[in-house]
């Protein structure tokens, strides 16, 4: 009997094209950038031999912008022009940024976009502005060590991101004008890092404390396949309020008023910092704070006073982690591994709750500041096409439920938390009164009943709907959440056939007018017009589809009749000449008519793909 | 679906239409199946094809979530053989039942002031989980004996029982988190 054939995936790299692929940790406190070379995953270090870039930006009047450790070091001094912590923005409204707290050192700009915007010396920026100029510098670190254009790269988002910061954060890396070729969840991309060193199988769960976030994820290991089972946490909890609640303890200590100035404020918190990292290896850390009057405070933080400062935060994330065990319906025993990420995992009362709690001691081998990066540049490497037989793939899940606004204010949630991604889901609604052509679709976020309650991604409107009796119009909504955890959502109205579909944008994310006017603004672009790199990319785009179909032909063409060879092979021969040309509207136009040609025969080579992956699979089992 | 597979979701699998199946196996055959049309396999692909493999990745996961969970699967399986549920309009009217579901909501309720509110609570859930075990039991028999619209019927208080196990769920949370 002759052997069924596995068709391979759906890439048309060539052979021995090696692409130049990066890996990003975009983070709170420090990002770093990650590559692949001679199969070994490592952080990149800049000129200077440093691993980590502080994700501080400090604009300049004149219009230069310092990155890093540069710009930290001006914190102090010019504290309303040095942006840190910038990631505790994305994707968020000014009415979250109040709930942020008081504390945060900067001047918002009132304006009529629901983008906060931030007052410097260089102009107003936006939270996607100023990521995107971290990841300019990463993005030239990798670019000069690696000796070449990066074709594409993973970001790195906490799993408990929700729609708006995912956007924001994709927003940020195409600013910076990157191929963002996947958002990873932080977690998962740990656990790759760890996963394949060891070739790992079962259940590991990921504790990930950072500067400013928190996410637990469960997973399972299954021979390549990392399938997040469960994820939960916290968006705004990380390293960043244990320095919190030392600076208020210092401040108590201290007699300083809730009232001071920013310096003090940032003193105090440069202090804390300190004393915590301190206390990683000591008992206990002498303080030293220079107050408003002149005068020097000085005091003592011991081990025990700081363990119990930060008792209540670190029980707040074990909360979370007997959540995300239930979610994954698995208990505390089952658990193989636990892997710890992010800086905050080095203070030691955080590894003995956590060893406790898993009743286990975590692993801690691979540096935690590290991990994360490492692991996205082991996936940026498989997408990139350089590892076409590897077989990772990563499962990831939806952190969030997503649902729609119905009569009296209550959430209807379409995807529940913890959905395996993609995923595509439909419900119907109706007309409420007689004649109505009009409705309006309001997208929520959240786990709670009332709309109130949950977070809001937005709102659209289905017009033109035919006027009929209540109750007798169907309009089936559709959404969609592609493999970053990214929504689309679609309404069209069923009984008449006709269709009226929308793509939804978060209400805190950027327009996409907004995005093209920051491309045009910034000085990656400033010598480059827009025409030219819409040209670019049709022209990309143009060699992805041709390469792909021709591939497809030379493999499947007997699936097609003659004439169906003729339809596509015209179109296809009309793309490849208007390729030559300068008009990206008339490329687009080529794709178009041919992705159209050809939507049939890729449909049927899919279903081709899937019966045998598991005819293939079959056979092996009853060989 | 709409990504163009319109075999039914026992058939992606590769397995036998019937209530009881290989857990495993199903496992097994979800992540070939992942592993060929997850969209990042088609990174590099033309934005159409990265589109298909979205909807092709997303019906794949509805599937296999459909067959994985039991109650799901139930229901799936009778309306593979024509059953048609339209729960806007049918309720189960078993009047001994609907006293059940009454007594166990309210003892749900009661938790919260009850002296040793943890024990309380999972004492409900275990009884809510045994009495989910044995109505499936009783549903696959109903299946075995081709009684499909008994088997709905089960299907229908099975739906009742499961949005309590949520309920009771959502309350163990609360609990937890008022520690």
């Amino acid at each position: 009997m002759a052997l069924l054939q596995i068709s391979e995936p759906g890439q048309s790299t060539k052979p021995h094209e090696r692409r130049l692929a990066a890996g990003i940790d975009l983070g709170t406190t420090n990002s770093l950038v990650a590559s692949v070379r001679s199969s070994l995953a490592d952080t990149l270090p800049s000129e200077t031999g440093e691993h980590l870039l502080p994700s501080v930006v400090h604009y300049l009047a004149d219009g230069e912008v310092m990155v890093g450790a540069a710009a930290k070091a001006q914190a102090s001094q010019d504290p309303l022009n040095t942006i840190a912590s910038i990631k505790r923005l994305m994707g968020r409204g000014l009415g979250d940024i109040k709930h942020l707290g008081s504390r945060l050192p900067y001047e918002f700009t009132q304006t009529d976009s629901s983008v906060p915007r931030i007052k410097t010396v260089a102009g107003d920026k936006s939270p996607v502005e100023v990521s995107a100029d971290i990841l300019r510098v990463l993005k030239r670190r990798a670019e000069q060590t690696l000796g070449g254009e990066l074709d594409g790269v993973v970001i790195t988002v906490p799993a408990y991101f929700d729609d708006a910061q995912r956007q924001a954060t994709k927003d940020a890396g195409k600013l910076a004008g990157l191929n963002v070729l996947r958002l990873l969840n932080e977690p998962t991309a740990a656990a790759v890092a760890y996963g394949l060193d060891r070739s790992n199988e079962g259940v590991i769960a990921v504790y990930d404390l950072g500067g400013g976030t928190f996410d637990i994820s469960i997973l399972r290991l299954n021979k390549g396949i990392f399938e997040v089972m469960s994820t939960g946490g916290d968006t705004a909890l990380g390293g960043d309020d244990f320095d919190l609640a030392i600076a208020n303890w210092i401040m108590q200590q201290a007699g300083v008023s809730d009232d001071a100035g920013h310096g003090l404020l940032r003193r105090l918190m440069s202090e804390a910092c300190a004393a915590k990292e301190a206390l990683t290896s000591s008992d206990s850390a002498s303080l030293n704070i220079e107050l408003e009057n002149g005068k020097t405070w000085r005091g003592e933080l011991s081990r025990a006073q700081l363990n119990q400062l930060i008792d209540p935060l670190i029980q707040k994330t074990i909360v979370a982690c007997r959540r995300a065990l239930r979610d994954a319906q698995i208990s505390t025993d089952e658990v193989q591994a636990v892997v710890m990420v992010g800086g905050s995992t080095r203070v030691p009362r955080v590894r003995e709750k956590i060893g406790e709690f898993f009743a286990q001691p975590p692993l801690v081998d691979i540096d935690p500041d590290k991990v994360v990066a490492i692991g996205a540049a082991l996936q940026a490497d498989v997408l990139a096409g350089n590892k076409p037989d590897d077989e990772m793939l990563l499962l990831d899940v939806t952190p969030l439920s997503l649902g729609l606004e119905t009569m009296g204010g209550l959430v209807e949630k379409i995807i529940p938390r913890n959905t395996t991604i993609p995923v595509a889901r439909a419900q119907d609604f109706t007309t409420y009164k007689d004649g109505q052509t009009a409705m309006t679709i309001h997208v929520l976020q959240g786990e709670r009943e009332l709309v109130s309650d949950c977070r809001s991604l937005g709102r659209f409107s289905l017009h033109e709907i035919p006027p009929m009796v209540a109750g007798a119009a169907r309009i089936r909504v559709t959404f969609q959440v592609d493999a970053d955890g990214l929504l689309s959502v679609t309404a069209q109205e069923e009984t008449t056939g006709k269709q009226a579909s929308i793509q939804i944008k978060p209400s805190y994310g950027l327009t996409d007018s907004e995005i093209e006017n920051m491309l045009r603004d910034s000085i990656d672009y400033a010598k480059d017009d827009v025409e030219a790199r819409n040209l670019r990319e049709q022209q990309v785009e143009a060699d992805r589809v041709i390469d792909a179909l021709q591939i497809a032909l030379q493999k499947d063409g007997d699936m097609l009749t003659e004439s169906e060879v003729k339809a596509i092979e015209s179109a296809l021969l009309h793309l490849q000449k208007v390729r030559q040309g300068d008009d990206h509207r008339a490329i687009k136009k080529a794709i178009d008519v041919l992705n159209t040609a050809s939507t049939e025969f890729a449909a049927r080579r899919m279903n081709k793909t899937i019966k045998q992956a598991l005819a293939g699979h079959q056979l092996k089992e009853f060989e | 679906m709409n990504g163009g597979t319109s075999t039914n979701y026992f058939e992606i699998f590769g397995l036998p239409v019937d209530f009881e199946i290989d857990s495993q196996l199903l496992a097994e055959h979800y992540r070939e199946l992942q592993k060929t049309v997850h969209p990042d396999r088609y990174a590099n692909a033309s934005e159409r094809d990265r589109r298909m493999s979205v909807l092709q990745a997303a019906d794949i996961n509805e599937a296999f979530h459909t067959l994985k969970s039991p109650l799901k699967r139930a229901r799936y399986l009778l309306q593979t053989k024509g059953v048609i549920f339209d729960d806007e309009k049918e309720t189960t009217i078993d009047p001994d039942f609907l006293v059940e579901q009454m007594e166990l909501r309210e003892a749900l309720t009661d938790v919260n002031s009850s002296a040793d509110a943890f024990a309380e609570l999972n004492d409900i859930m275990q009884d809510i989980a045994k009495r989910i075990a044995h109505m499936l039991d009783e549903y696959n028999d109903c299946i075995k004996m081709g009684e499909l619209q008994k088997a709905k019927a089960i299907v229908q208080k099975l739906q009742f029982l499961e949005k309590l196990k949520i309920e009771s769920e959502i309350l163990e949370e609360e609990l937890a988190n008022a520690i």
